[in-house]
């Protein structure tokens, strides 16, 4: 029985191509096509037994074009319908055929004259048997935007299936799309205040939404759909993209933009101007592993800024984004910046929004009240971190390491996870210490960070100490640390060096106890011109013989070596 | 006329289970029984065999009916004259009043409430709807549905998933959140009391492997178990009255147990435990009555057994004597408590349940939907009287018209029907005259009963021979475990090396080899083409029932779910 149908599965294919075939010669020749409906109907019988031929569709198309030409709109209206109806065989064949969703996502928009009511009532036909249906989403979302069904409309239908299985995240994220309104232009003016973001919900809505996903995960707290969707709430939008700092070095004769995100400067016209005068000039990366970089530097045309007795006005404009930032450099300085700070930015109110406080505050007593219910629920642990870090980081500060040694057990599989997230934390409140305190030493010891970042954020400093940490190496974000005269690294497990690249003004690197085995390792060295002092006291590579004179060799500028 | 083997008299869902089961694996049954409908108790009427019924059981001995309310509140539009329940029997007293205007639309919004039913109207598409005398409901994960599904009878039937669980608190009929889905959708909880209830479900769930959670209460009572379980007040009145469905004293293992038994038919087939069986719960004898014959049982309707014939030497029974004289040799016979003599009893205590039928203009708790089946748990209204068990029922099960419910009351017995049960329907309900202020649904029809439940009674509690198996009449509980149970041990007892109803082959899978047909026997054959024959039949009357509908009811955006088919999921 299989063999036979194999075999006329197999004898049709083969009259299709033929079919096709001289259809296309036809063409050529600029003879009339003979696209007729006995291929319809052959293709229709490959199509109902494999819905998944995605060139007997487009073969269809081409006839059903075909035909639109010669034929009535009342005989395409219904030859369309006939249509919708050969394609519900095929879906349910295969409710998730990629070929027959497409092909009616097609049909709907050629129909003369659609029932869009009816293909919605399809689409939750669909959900109700399988609510994670991506292709009937997609369809749906499709049907909606033409149709103009208005957002109400649709939120009560996520309502809907949300009632009767709240762990369906397609139906959540559904809302979330529906809540946001269109991406208008963000960049609302810059001056006023950097960092607004008006709320992305209304007030109104946004209560009802908090309401309806504490309901989900008090109910059940294990479900991650909910924390997902609390977490999407309770987070702000992207940043906005802008210049965020500029650094002009008058003895580097460098400039150095710092961006409020990653760019690729070399693609996104990049202009600097010099009292005046647009400056030819080369932007580079911090590392030349960074094509995307929140920093980028240029070497300025010798002599154009090295007269200390004069003021230069520097300006560095981004054009794709008609955005610039002014930076003066007065007499006798050696160096200026002109930037926002972090704290100025609330730049690490983690991932959660500016909402109102009593907003956060009521939403974290949610979490605590929950935690006392469930003390072992990682998604209500994490999210309490987050909220504490949105209302007050530097405050919150202890509770929060607490609650991660907590995280860490209750689920160790995730470990580094959370030891990498406490590390961002602790960088960041670090950093809010040290511009509160006005000051360019950065000091995290003893923390046990596994990992670094916001790196962009210490342009400014100067002296470096992240000893009795857990760090592997430096990374390449490292080379960002622009005015980086002292780094401190000891009693870590180091073993590369990479981001202690092109550091012009780095002066003294104590690396005692890490992991730093081979020469090789410290090559990268030689592009910091200014190191004068190395403690590499209690690494392997002091074993190796002849190690002293090696190194000398390879650092000619360093007078004082520890080994 | 002679049968060799077992012999049965009337049928209920016991008996009509063993004779299934023994005609199945080749057992010869003959089904005697006296009244002219099948399944006793547990039969369904229409709305005039009812009436019919109502009218026999006043003489009837082991019914007693207590008390009718009268129909003169079906007079509409001369509201005054509704005087409320005045006693008469005027059951069947129509008035004659054409009420054509008044065409009920299940589609009508909460107005249809305020629409009248006509009581000749109900009388008239009485035939249409099948009330039961029994009122349960089938646990989907129950002993029932089980062997419905192991057997194959389930194909004889259709089902709906019963759609909510309420209960009456604080003088109002709330929903009882019960599965994940309503815990969240809920609006009566909070969110600290949602967790609450949904990390006590859980752990009831598995109760057994948590005894440390418990085990300070195993001599204490389920409700003190409650509450140091911390459940606010809410929590504890769901739990203890609507999940496990227990009284107050109840021990915390036995409540932990029920609480269970809910929660693991949950989500088999819906969002509620229960299934109820379209035309009511007659169809269910009747099924395993037609597994019975479709495997060669013989049924005489308006036949009784006069006598027995003992074997001097055994002791045991060797035949029947019909009401027309004949003999019939049996090795066993199996016989309802009913008809057992009271000579014959040895001073068994038989407890009784109280019953009500209503018939009521709308929904106890109105929803979108006015297709809802509901099981409704009425704790005691004062200490000591009994909890009452609540079934309404739509149009859909097709046990009642278009427009109207039918509702069953039951509860243990501590008086009459009517002393127990009228407290319950006076306060959920109201009387068809008032004018409309009231939300509460209007009762169009009652009738109250009490029913024996001889459950307690065992074997030894008769003074019979030892081939002659008395099956007691349907019991108070919710569920059918216990007819299924006790269908178990009478059918083991019969035929102790057989298998219990195994699966019955589909009537398209039987291969005809030749006239012969000697593949599994050769009964099989005759089996299988009555059963093609019967399948046909019923498939007419049912769809000659289905084109006399009117317009099938379909309410608001959601469709009426279709009925739950009844398979392993």
């Amino acid at each position: 029985c299989d063999s036979l149908l194999v075999t006329a599965i197999t004898a049709a294919t083969e009259k299709v191509k033929t079919k096709r075939r001289e259809n296309r010669f036809r063409n050529r020749n600029g003879l009339k096509s003979v696209l007729d409906e006995e291929v319809l109907l052959l293709t229709q019988q490959l199509l109902s037994s494999n819905p998944d031929f995605a060139t007997l569709w487009n073969y269809r198309r081409e006839i059903l074009l075909h035909l639109e030409t010669v034929r009535s709109e009342d005989e395409i209206q219904r030859l369309y319908e006939e249509e919708l109806s050969f394609l519900e065989a095929c879906l349910k064949v295969n409710p998730k055929s990629y070929g027959s969703w497409h092909h009616r996502g097609w049909v709907s928009t050629r129909l003369p004259r659609p029932d869009w009511a009816r293909e919605l009532s399809l689409c939750e036909r669909c959900l109700s048997l399988d609510d994670r249906n991506f292709h009937c989403w997609d369809y749906r979302r499709m049907v909606v935007r033409v149709s103009g069904v208005p957002v109400d409309q649709e939120l009560q239908f996520t309502d809907r299936l949300i009632g009767s299985n709240f762990s369906n995240y397609s139906s959540w994220h559904y809302r979330s799309t529906l809540l946001e309104p269109p991406t208008s232009s963000a960049c609302s003016s810059p001056s006023t205040s950097p960092q607004t973001h008006s709320h992305r919900v209304c007030e109104e809505q946004l209560l009802k939404e908090y309401e309806l996903v504490q309901n989900a995960f008090f109910t059940d707290p294990n479900d991650q759909s909910a924390w997902f969707y609390y977490r999407w709430l309770l987070g702000r939008a992207e940043r906005e993209e802008m210049i965020s700092c500029v650094y002009v070095s008058r003895e580097g004769e460098r400039v150095v933009v710092a961006f409020s995100r990653p760019v690729n400067a070399l693609s996104v016209g990049l202009l600097l101007v010099v009292d005046g005068q647009p400056q030819q000039v080369n932007w580079r990366s911090a590392h030349p592993r960074l094509r995307h970089s929140p920093m980028w530097i240029c070497d300025l045309p010798p002599g154009t800024i090295s007269d200390t007795s004069n003021e230069h006005n520097l300006t560095v404009h981004w054009t794709e984004r008609h955005t610039h930032r002014d930076c003066a450099l007065y007499t006798g300085r050696s160096e200026s910046w002109c930037r926002d700070s972090a704290t100025d930015l609330e730049l690490f109110r983690s991932e959660l929004s500016v909402e109102k406080s009593s907003v956060l505050q009521s939403e974290l007593q949610s979490c605590t009240q929950l935690l006392e219910l469930e003390p072992q629920n990682k998604w209500c642990l994490l999210t309490i971190i987050l909220l504490m870090r949105a209302l007050d980081p530097l405050g919150y500060e202890k509770e929060t390491l607490a609650y991660f040694q907590t995280l860490k057990e209750v689920d160790s599989m995730r470990t580094s996870y959370y030891s990498d997230l406490c590390s961002k934390f602790m960088i960041e409140n670090t950093i809010l210490k040290m511009e509160y305190a006005e000051v360019r030493v950065f000091s995290l010891c003893e923390k046990n960070l596994s990992t670094l970042c916001h790196l962009d954020q210490l342009l400014l400093v100067t002296h470096i100490n992240l000893s009795s940490n857990q760090l592997l190496g430096l990374p390449p974000q490292f080379a960002m640390l622009q005015c980086l005269e002292v780094l401190q690294a000891d009693d870590n497990a180091i073993e590369n060096l990479e981001g202690v690249y092109h550091l012009s003004k780095l002066e003294e690197v104590s690396l005692r106890n890490n992991n730093i085995t081979q020469l090789s390792d410290l090559k990268i060295l030689t592009t910091c011109p200014r190191l004068a002092r190395l403690d590499l006291r209690g690494n392997p590579i002091t074993q190796i013989a002849n190690i002293q004179s090696q190194l000398a060799e390879l650092l000619p500028s360093i007078t004082e070596l520890l080994l | 006329f002679k049968l060799n083997l077992p012999s049965h008299s009337d049928e209920r869902l016991s008996e009509s289970v063993i004779a299934a089961a023994c005609a199945r694996v080749g057992q010869r049954v003959l089904h005697v029984d006296r009244r002219s409908y099948y399944a006793a108790n547990w039969a369904s009427f229409t709305f005039n065999g009812l009436l019919s019924w109502i009218d026999d059981n006043k003489v009837c001995t082991y019914f007693t009916l207590l008390f009718i309310t009268p129909v003169n509140s079906f007079k509409q539009q001369d509201q005054e004259e509704c005087a409320p329940l005045a006693e008469d029997q005027q059951i069947l007293s129509s008035d004659g009043e054409p009420q054509g205007e008044e065409q009920l639309s299940g589609s009508a919004p909460t107005q249809a409430k305020k629409k009248k039913i006509s009581y000749t109207k109900i009388v008239k598409e009485g035939r249409r709807f099948n009330i039961d005398l029994v009122s349960k409901l089938m646990y989907s994960r129950g002993l029932l549905v089980d062997l419905l599904i192991k057997s194959n009878v389930s194909r004889y039937a259709e089902f709906k998933n019963v759609s909510r669980i309420l209960t009456y608190r604080q003088g109002k009929v709330e929903q009882v959140p019960c599965s994940r889905a309503d815990v969240f959708g809920s609006k009566e909880l909070t969110v600290v009391e949602k967790r609450m209830l949904m990390k006590f479900l859980t752990f009831c769930l598995d109760y057994e492997q948590h005894p440390e959670e418990y085990q300070d209460f195993t001599e204490r009572s389920f409700w003190e178990f409650l509450q140091n379980n911390m459940l606010t007040e809410n929590l504890q009145h769901f739990v203890l009255h609507s999940i496990a469905m227990v009284p107050r004293e109840t021990h915390t293992e036995e409540g932990l147990r029920s609480t269970q038994h809910f929660l693991r038919s949950l989500g088999r087939y819906g969002n509620t435990p229960f299934l109820f069986p379209i035309y009511g719960l007659g169809e269910i004898p009747q099924c395993f009555c037609r597994m019975c014959a479709v495997f060669g049982g013989i049924y005489c309707l308006r036949h009784s057994v006069q006598c027995l014939v003992l074997d001097k030497e055994s002791g045991r029974c060797k035949a029947v004597i019909d009401t027309c004289g004949q003999r019939i040799s049996c090795s066993h016979f199996v016989v309802e408590d009913g008809y057992i003599r009271e000579e014959q009893r040895k001073g068994v205590e038989h407890k009784h349940i109280s019953r009500a039928v209503l018939i009521t203009d709308g929904l106890l708790l109105q929803s979108e939907s006015e297709q809802q089946i509901s099981l409704v748990t009425v704790p005691p209204l004062e200490p000591g009287a009994p909890a009452v068990r609540l079934v309404e029922l739509c149009s859909s099960t097709m046990t009642c018209m278009p427009g109207t419910y039918l509702v069953h009351l039951t509860c243990p017995s501590s008086g009459s029907a009517r002393e127990d049960l009228q407290p319950v329907v006076s306060r959920l309900f109201t009387k068809p005259a008032s004018d409309g202020s009231d939300e509460r649904p209007a009762v169009l029809w009652a009738v109250y009963f009490n029913m024996r439940d001889s459950t307690a009674a065992d074997r030894s509690g008769y003074d019979l021979p030892g081939n002659v198996h008395v099956c007691s009449g349907p019991d108070a509980a919710l569920g059918s475990d216990h007819s299924i149970r006790l269908a178990q041990e009478v059918f083991r007892q019969l035929a102790p090396h057989e298998e219990f109803c195994p699966p019955a082959p589909n009537p398209e899978d039987i291969v005809y080899d030749g006239d012969g047909g000697q593949g599994e026997g050769a009964g099989f054959s005759e089996a299988a083409q009555a059963e093609e024959g019967a399948a046909e039949e019923a498939e007419e009357s049912k769809e000659k029932e289905a084109s006399q509908e009117s317009s099938p009811v379909e309410v608001g955006e959601m469709p009426d779910p279709p009925p739950a088919p009844l398979a392993e999921e």
